[in-house]
């Protein structure tokens, strides 16, 4: 029988106003998680013998060769190691990448693991990319990082569309409500239209409450074969298709602001492997960075014509009780970002699908679309996730 | 304006694929790539085009006219540095020639600056090394 990949085990750290409970080494807390996830999955770290890392970490320095650092630290020797970085949805990759591994016989339990320290350490700039090679181009003029760039896809996209600045609101605000019902979440006060109108404004036309959070975090995926799983007595959740794509770095190279191509692409690698439509979609957990980041996801997977997210997201359609549940964790707007948030989309839609996700869960969710956007919407991967 | 020996600001750490076009800035000449095969100009600048991966570029000088393609208001600085510029105005710039050039707009009413604005390069020489090309709106 040829060999199927599953997402067998997830885990997390605690945070408390942002920040790791206990705090600790950025190696330290990608250990807990990596360890939080394995109890999960009921597998002994000793079996891991495939290791997926990216972060911005340790640089320069250790975090260099991440993988061959954090399996050091963990005490493993993979035979398989991927440091794919394409950003914050570096993760959505790593799952591709796991699964072809796994499928192909290179590894047998794979371990994906982010952390980073960075509101714990206050290491988080607007600034701060040094002038070098492409970026010569960019940070001279004072450009705002990575709001900046998202802000100027914003306004094209407010020119070319008519999105007004409540359109985007109304994702702030639902996201929210999610955060209020995960007790894990960082802000969990609800908040209205008004109150991101009217917050501080940071690079037109986002504002403060259009931008995710700067916060600590550290999560971790366990893969491994069905057959493995069952032997373990793992609860499996399937992986039913990926895709991923990069257009560009500099934001002055992306091909068209008002169009998120790499998630385009992606998206459509995604839906066509797992022979599906989006009406078989039951949860949405897509990067949420910038409001602006979400309406130009759904646009792109095709949730909704080109042009139409404004009008897709208005009276509350992605909050609790809505038609459309979108980031039931409380997302980057709400929950947690602690740079790369990539891999705590993967974590909510596992425990959404396994049914663990309490007040929030949203009720018989049997297949989860997540998708990662990375650098200044440079990247896009898109994994399709069922329990059945 | 503004030669300053104390500018804090970035400046381009220039590398050989990038200094003919900082020598022209230097010069206030807008200078970029355009491919022989192709015809297509392109910023910044590269070794093979990107449109048609030629290797036949050649340095060309061009109008330094374009339209505001978007543009965002920083109201909060990039770092400690710009932080008596804000609120400043970073663009993105569709050059007449075709490419996209971020930038930012030399302007006393940053809230008048709109998306399908004409300008036209302004040179700034920042350092006795570097001259930033930043432009200026057409209208009044
Ligand atoms: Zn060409």
């Amino acid at each position: 029988m040829a060999r199927e990949a599953v997402i067998v085990g997830v885990g997390d750290v605690p945070l408390k106003d942002g920040k790791v409970v206990g705090g600790g080494s950025v190696l330290q807390v990608q250990a807990r998680a990596a360890k939080a996830a394995m109890d999960d999955a009921g597998i002994a770290m000793r079996h891991v013998d495939g290791l997926l890392v990216a972060g911005l970490w340790g640089v320069p320095g250790p975090g260099q060769l991440p993988s061959v650092t954090l399996g050091e630290y963990l005490g493993i020797f993979p035979r398989f190691a991927d440091t794919t970085n394409i950003g914050g949805s570096a993760f959505e990759a790593h799952v591709a990448h796991a699964a072809m591994a796994i499928e192909a016989g290179y590894c047998d339990v794979a371990l994906i693991v982010y952390g980073s320290m960075q509101k714990s350490e206050r290491s988080r700039t607007l600034g701060g990319r040094p002038s070098i090679l492409t970026m010569q181009f960019e940070n001279v003029w004072g450009i705002p990082q990575p709001v900046g760039g998202y802000a100027l896809a914003t306004m094209r996209h407010m020119h070319e569309h008519g999105t007004t600045p409540e359109q985007l609101a109304e994702i702030a605000v639902a996201t929210r409500k999610w955060a209020s019902l995960n007790p894990a979440a960082t802000m969990r006060d609800p908040i209205s239209i008004d109150d991101v109108m009217k917050s501080t404004p940071i690079s037109d036309p986002l504002k403060l409450l259009d931008c995710c959070l700067v916060t600590d975090g550290a999560g971790a995926v366990v893969m491994t074969t069905a057959e493995n799983a069952k032997a373990h007595g793992c609860r499996s959740i399937n992986i039913r298709g990926y895709g991923e794509a990069h257009t560009h770095w500099s934001i002055g190279a992306m091909p068209d602001l008002a169009r998120l191509t790499a998630a385009e692409m992606s998206g459509k690698a995604a839906f066509e492997m797992a022979g599906i439509t989006h009406d078989a979609i039951d949860v949405v957990e897509c990067y949420d960075s910038f409001t602006t980041t979400v309406l130009l996801t759904l646009e792109a997977l095709g949730f909704c014509e080109r042009g139409a997210g404004g009008k897709f997201v208005a009276n509350q359609r992605t909050a609790p009780g809505g038609e459309f549940p979108l980031n039931t964790n409380g997302g980057g707007l709400s929950y947690c970002h602690p740079g790369m948030y990539g891999i705590f989309l993967l974590i909510e839609a596992v425990r959404q699908l396994r049914g663990e996700s309490g007040e929030r869960q949203v009720k018989g969710a049997k297949t989860a679309l997540v998708h990662g956007t990375g650098g200044t919407l440079s990247s896009g991967s898109t994994v399709i996730l069922a329990n059945h | 304006m503004s030669e300053n020996a104390t500018y804090e600001k970035p400046v381009p750490v220039i590398d050989p694929g990038t200094k003919p076009f900082w020598d022209a800035t230097r010069e206030h000449r807008l200078s970029i790539p355009r491919c022989r095969s192709c015809g297509k100009h392109h910023f910044y600048p590269r070794e093979l085009c990107p449109h048609c991966h030629s290797a036949d570029l050649e340095w060309t000088d061009v109008s330094g006219k374009g339209e505001i393609y978007s543009y965002t208001i920083a109201r909060k600085p990039a770092g400690p540095v710009f932080a008596a510029d804000v609120p400043y105005v970073i663009a993105m710039i569709a050059l007449d020639e075709g490419p996209r050039m971020l930038t930012n707009i030399v302007t006393a009413d940053v809230e008048a600056v709109r998306i399908g604005d004409r300008v036209t390069v302004h040179f700034d020489d920042v350092t006795p090394e570097i001259t930033l090309p930043k432009f200026t709106l057409d209208k009044a």
